[in-house]
Formats: structure tokens, sequence, C-alpha cells
């Protein structure tokens, strides 16, 4: 990422052809093109070759505690919404070794492990997504102390962006302004268009890599009828969105940490912490110290944590958070409020995936709507 | 009654006094009495009949239970300013703790006999009283309690 | 204001440097102090008073934990710690030679240069003796600058009185009022006994112009605060010292957060007043 402006100079179309090279190109560019695959019955995150990779004419449907994939029955190759991993696993990965050291006599010396080389290029990246992105730049690219991994990651990566066709079922970007239009934060962008006798794809460039990228591939300019096409597919998208956040979910959540309506999700939440791991803006981690058989070598591994768990906010004999409520409360909270008070942007990029992903159905723009609701019963 | 004229400034310069009637004042002094303790003498032991209270003016006292076979444990100590005793309001009107003096202690003590008569007479001097003893009371239970709970450790280690 | 020292190798905060063990005192049953110096060639140390280090031991773990020693003297680092884990029990088994990894200054100070010229009451409980010493080396230091300087300190018992040869060399001095309560004890004692609250009335100090300081279990902080503000002592004129889980001290890990505040890069001191609504939120 250079530069988070789109340049609209830029937008083309490209067809399936113009896809597999943009796939090539990158990869000759030394780039690990990484895209939502179809397996195990999910969109799981993994390392594509060519466009035989994607899956064709996929959907899936999702409901509160609700995934499944389903033929769409066309030759979309993006029409499926939020698969259940966010792009953090590659950017911020599950687990890490921080570093390792090695005893000598009394001392110890650290073998620092050398920054991240990783260079990936995501494929298919939604607008909630992108804004996931940015809200976990604020997290760890920060002065003077940043993650110098996910720093690394983030700027070696290369984003290629898709433009939702379809809402999700548990999609709310509209509410959270994050999408489904891809608006800054790719290099390119792309909007599946299919007709009965084509398949293309508008292709933008978002940055100045973006656009030396497209210079590469065969395409050819856009026209006016291609352009608002791509514009009224969006639009029918974010028409077509079921759920929404309330307006204000900060200030609502502020003035509600001592409701009576915590106990009530407590009541459902299973405290699993599902809704953390699905949450591509989650960023808790924890720490583990190891050491070899002989005690000469240790390791500082960092993982990644749920606020669910009750050794999260552990100290001294007890956890501070002891019960389900409390523990719900600091996610939904820290989501909707703390985060702006933290980092200036709301932690809930509308992605749906808390909500599809929670065994009993927890909804996060429900639960803010009730405790909003409960104001005015006052 | 030696010096009344100088209790009466006593008490009148004492927090516990503070805004009190003259009146009522007066007929608290006319019941009053200095009294020095040397350190280690007792003012009143566990179980003596509680006929007096004390307004501390200089020293120091502790509040303590006698432990057979050891030193004994000091639950308060109290200091200049502080006022000590409320036995003699609650009957069986028995002390509950011995109160021994840690160092040469000067205090103020108030007949007890005389007062709950007065106090009998006058139930709103009687009212006056409860509603400035009970405040004591109440802190001293809170910090009883405080004191219970290993306030600065973390209990359950 | 002076800006915060930070820790040296901004680029990789997460790596521990090693600090050899000078000299260890066993302070209490379960408390011990370590004198740290950087390994040769090292930069001396330098730190704010209310700040912490992560110390690492070894293949064993990463616990947070003020600094306890005298800002003016960069050349040793020290710490006051309390074995309650497996950590600081691995540490406390550390003799003179040994090696700890330490990251940091982390986190907020005392403001004790923006109080310069009013009363300071500081208030400790237990262990809680020991980020506030860094502030009152600093005090004394520079005495002059100060008002009225009280020191009120609270233990459970006359065993569990932490730097107590300190406190009584700083209670022996005439610009300085120090008084320490215990809960119970028996008759060799000839201090106070009863809640550490119970001070606050003897100090002296003037509830208008005083800067308070408190570091101890949150608890006794809470009904310090109490106490303080019944004297007259308003929340902004009130610092605390809060404790929470820190697995990386850099607001990266999520485990101290408090509300909208990361205690390890916003705290661990804080004005009271830009917490207070959130300090009686139980279980955030």
């Amino acid at each position: 990422m250079t530069s988070r402006h789109p340049n609209t100079q830029h937008k083309s179309v490209i067809d399936a052809d113009g896809l597999q090279s943009l796939i090539g190109v990158l990869r000759d560019e030394g780039y690990q093109v990484i895209a939502p695959r179809a397996s195990d019955d999910a969109m799981v995150l993994g390392q594509v070759n060519g466009i035989e990779d994607l899956p064709v004419g996929v959907r899936d449907e999702q409901d509160g505690g609700h995934y499944r994939l389903v033929p769409g029955g066309g030759r979309a190759l993006f029409e499926y919404g939020p698969g259940p991993q966010g792009w953090k696993r590659y950017l911020y990965p599950p687990e890490e070794r921080l570093w390792r050291a090695r005893r000598h006599g009394e001392s110890f010396t650290i073998e620092e492990d050398s920054q991240s080389t990783d260079k990936y290029a995501f494929l298919g990246v939604r607008a909630c997504d992108l804004r996931a992105m940015e809200v976990q730049d604020k997290v760890f690219d920060r002065e003077p102390q940043g993650d110098p991994r996910y720093v690394a990651r983030r700027k070696n990566a290369f984003v290629v962006a898709v433009n939702c066709a379809r809402a999700g079922g548990t999609c709310f970007c509209v509410s959270m302004a994050s999408g489904p239009r891809a608006k800054d934060g790719f290099d390119v962008s792309l909007t599946e268009l299919i007709d009965d006798d084509r398949h293309v794809f508008l292709a933008e460039a978002g940055s100045k890599k973006g656009v030396e990228l497209l210079e590469r591939i065969d395409r050819r300019p856009a026209s006016d009828t291609e352009m608002s096409r791509a514009d009224a597919i969006v639009s029918q998208t974010a028409e077509s969105m079921g759920r929404e956040m309330i307006a204000d979910a900060e200030h609502v959540l502020a003035r509600n940490l001592e409701s009576d309506h915590w106990e009530t999700v407590a009541d459902r939440c299973l405290t699993c912490g599902n809704c953390t791991l699905v949450c591509p803006t989650c960023f808790c981690t924890t720490v583990e110290d190891v050491t070899d058989l002989s005690g000469a070598i240790a390791e500082r591994w960092r993982k990644w944590d749920s606020c669910y768990s009750m050794d999260f906010s552990y100290i001294h004999g007890g956890s501070i958070r002891r019960e389900g409520a409390a523990r719900y409360r600091q996610w939904i909270a820290h989501k909707l409020s703390f985060w702006h008070e933290q980092f200036g942007i709301s932690g809930c990029v509308g992605c749906g995936r808390c909500i599809t992903w929670c065994p009993v159905g927890i909804d996060i723009t429900e639960e803010a709507r009730t405790l909003r609701d409960g104001e005015k019963d006052l | 009654m030696v010096h009344i004229e100088g209790l009466e400034r006593v008490l009148q310069e004492h927090a516990f006094f503070a805004g009190m009637d003259d009146g009522y004042r007066d007929l608290v002094a006319g019941c009053a009495a200095n009294e020095v303790f040397h350190a280690g003498t007792y003012v009143y032991r566990e179980g003596d009949p509680a006929d007096k209270f004390y307004l501390i003016r200089h020293g120091q006292v502790a509040l303590e239970v006698y432990v057979p076979g050891k030193s004994p444990i000091i639950v308060e100590t109290l200091k200049s300013d502080d006022l000590m005793g409320w036995s003699w309001l609650v009957p069986p009107f028995r002390a509950s703790f011995d109160a021994r003096a840690l160092e040469l202690s000067r205090l103020v003590s108030i007949d007890a006999a005389c007062l709950r008569g007065k106090m009998d007479q006058d139930s709103s001097l009687g009212y006056e009283l409860h509603k400035r003893f009970a405040p004591i009371v109440a802190a001293r239970l809170a910090a009883a309690r405080r004191q219970l709970i290993d306030l600065y450790g973390h209990p359950e280690e | 204001m002076t800006p915060l020292p930070a820790i040296a190798d901004a680029a990789e905060p997460m790596v521990p440097i090693p600090f050899r063990i000078e000299r260890t005192v066993k302070n209490l049953s379960d408390t011990f102090t370590v004198d740290l110096r950087p390994e040769e060639g090292r930069k001396p140390f330098h730190f704010a008073p209310g700040q912490f280090n992560m110390l690492y031991q070894f293949g064993v773990g990463e616990v947070p934990i003020s600094i306890s020693g005298d800002p003016q003297d960069p050349e040793t680092l020290v710490h006051t710690i309390r074995a309650v884990g497996a950590v600081t029990q691995a540490m406390a088994g550390m003799k003179r030679g040994a090696v700890m990894g330490v990251r940091g200054p982390f986190g907020s100070a005392w403001p004790v240069e923006a109080v310069e010229g009013s009363d300071v009451v500081l208030v400790a409980g237990g262990v809680g003796l020991a980020p506030l010493r860094p502030a009152i080396y600093h005090i004394l230091a520079n005495r002059a600058r100060y008002g009225r300087l009280v020191i009120l300190y609270g233990a459970r018992t006359p065993r569990d009185i932490l730097f107590r040869a300190e406190l009584e060399k700083w209670s022996s001095r005439l610009d300085t009022f120090v008084d320490v309560t215990v809960d119970r004890a028996s008759g060799g004692w000839h201090g106070n006994v009863g809640v550490v609250t119970k001070l606050i009335g003897r100090g002296g100090f003037d509830p208008d112009n005083t800067a308070a300081m408190i570091c101890g279990p949150e608890t006794m902080m809470r009904f310090t605060i109490q106490a303080l503000n019944d004297r007259g002592v308003s929340n902004e004129r009130i610092h605390v010292s809060m404790e929470r889980n820190m697995k990386c001290a850099v607001g990266f890990c999520g485990h101290c957060q408090f509300g909208g505040q990361f205690v390890c890069r916003d705290g661990p001191v804080f004005r009271f007043d830009r917490i207070e609504e959130m300090f009686l939120v139980r279980e955030l």
C-alpha cells in the first residue's frame, strides 16, 4: 500500500484471463496470493495459484448461528459474503514466535527473529475487511512503538478488493459506513459483472502499485455503462442489507455499563470466544514462554487470546471479570465504545461474523438496540 | 471536680462538641474531670463497669484484648482528639476491651452515671449525645470491618 | 512537562535486555528487592517515579513490576517483588550474579513535577509502598519545592511493614510527616492500630492545595479516596496506580484494558477524576 486514494483515471475492464494474469503477475512479483477457497464447507483463506483455485458459483447462507455454502448456479467467483476468517490471520498470525534466547552461564542472549519477510497479496478483500485492516493499523502501526512484524507484513501486502454483489445474511456494513463499496485502502478493486455472454471485472487502481500492476495485464478502458452497472450492483447490495447497527452505539454502550441487560445476555452467552476469533479487528493476545528440554534455549510465543477466558483478566489469585456478563460486556463495549476512545474509530466493521459464528446466535446489532431501547423505558 | 473553667474550654475546642448548644455543653462539663495515665497503665479493663467515657487530649491509648500467656492483641489505637468508650451508653454498661496508655496520656473523663441521669431528665440532651456518638460508632465499625479484610494484601493468595 | 522515559529500543519493544543482579535483599517473608545493573556496554537506565518494567525470568515467564529505586541513580535499577506466582517465586530464588531480562520503562508517572508548590500526601498499603518510593526519593531530593510532605502507610501487622528502616529515617526528618498503621499488633508495637484511612485526618495538609498519590490494592485505594474526599481533597488532586493483567506492556495484547484505557500505556498512574466513572463499575 503506497497510497489510499483511488484514482478514477484507472478504471478499466479485465476478463477471466485478465484475472488469471493478475494472479500470475503477483506471483511473479514474489507475492503469495491468498484468497477465500471453498474448503471444509466454508470459505477458508488459503493460497491460490490461479483462478482455477477460486470457488465458482458458490454462495453462502448466513444467519445468527448459521452458515452454509450453497450452489449459486452461476459462474460468479465472488458471490459469497465474509467467511469465518479475517485477513488478520496473515497480518497478525494466531501463533507467532517473538524471539528465541540462548542461555550462557548466568546470562542469556536474544537471538532475535528476523523481521517478517512475508509478502502476501490478498485477493477478494471486502470493504468491511479493508476497514478492519485500517482499524488494526491503528492498533499496531503506531508511533513510537508499533509491532514490527505486523507493520512489515502490512507494508509488503498487496490488496485486491472486491465490491460485494450480494449482501451476506448477517452483514451490516452500511450502518458502519464501511461498505459495501471499497472506497480506499486497496491497491486494486474489482467489481464482478456477469451477463449472459460476458464475465468481466471492472478494475480500479487505488494506489501506485495498483496502477503499475494493471498496466501489466490485458485490459480495456471501462465504458460508462459498465461503470454505472458496477455502481448499481453495489447500491443494490447496500439496499438489500438486512441488519443495521444503531446510531451512536458508542455512547449507548458507555451509558449502559451497569445495565441489567448484561445478565440476560449472559444467560445465553457460552463465553466460548468464537466472536473474538472470527472478528477481523479483535487483536488480543497472550504470550507463552517455553524452553527446550535442556533449558538452554527459551522462546517467547505470542498467541491469539480472548477476553472471554477467565485467565485473561487474572491478577493475584482471581480474575477481574468473573461473571460471563462482565466478559460479554467487555467484548461488545470495547468493540463499539472503548475503541473510539482508544483509536478514534469503532472496532466494529459490520461484517456480521460474530453473529454468524455465535453458537447461540447472539446478534451484536440486536444487543446494542436492546440497550438503547431500554433507555427509552426509563 | 477541679478546673471546671479550663474543662469547659477544653470541651468547647473538641470536635465532638462542635456546634453543641452551650447549655448542653455546660451540663456535660459538669460531669467532666481531668485524668492522667502513665505509659503502661490501664484506663479501664474489659468487663469493668463502663462508668465514664473519655476525650483524649494528649497521648495514645491502645484498645486491647488480653490473651493468656501472650502479649495482648491491640485492635485499635486512639490519639489526641479521639473519643474513647461508648459502653456507658449501652446496657449492661461494661467495658468491652482493655484500654491501656501507650505513653503518658492526658484525658478528660466524663462521668456516665452523672450524664445518664441528666439525659434521662432531658431527652433532647440524650438525643443530642446519641446523634454525636452514632457517627463515631459507625465509623469505628466500618474501620473494624476493613481491618478484617486484609486491605493491603490480596486475599486468597 | 518533561517527556517520560521510554523503552530504549523502540523498534522492538518485545525483546528483554539482560540485567545482572548486583544485590538481593529479603524485605518480608514473601517480598524481596533486587538491585540490577545493565550488562557491560549497555546504557544507564532512566525512568520516572511510578513507571514499571516487564521482568523476565529465563524460560519461566515475564511479569510487570514497578520500579522501586531512586530515579536519580540510573546506574542501579531497583525492583521490589512479592513472590506470589510461578515467575516471581522463581525470581525469589535468584542470587547475586544471576541475570534477569528487563523490558521498559513503561507507563505513566506520578506527577512529581506538576505538583511542585503544593502539599503532597502519599498513601500506601502493603507492597504498594514500593511504586511510591521513587516519588518519595524525588521529593526528598527536591524538598524545598514542595509544601508539607505526608507519608501514610498501612500494613497487615508490624511484621509486614515494608522498608521499615527507611520509614523510620524519613520519620526522623523534621520536614516530613510519616505515620504507619497496622490492622493488628501485639504488646510490642507502639505505633498505630487501625485502618490507614484513619491516618488521613492527622496529616495536617491543606486539602485545597494538596496532591495525593495512592498505591495499594484497589479496595484500599477506594476507601482512601473516600477519606481524602471527606477531608476536602478533590479527585483531580488524587492520583492512583492501577493494576491489571499485562502481557505486552505496549498496548498490543489487550489484557490490561480498563474501559477505554490501557493500564500499561495510559497508566498505571491515573489522575483519579479521569477514571472516576469506571472505577466503581464492577468487573470492568
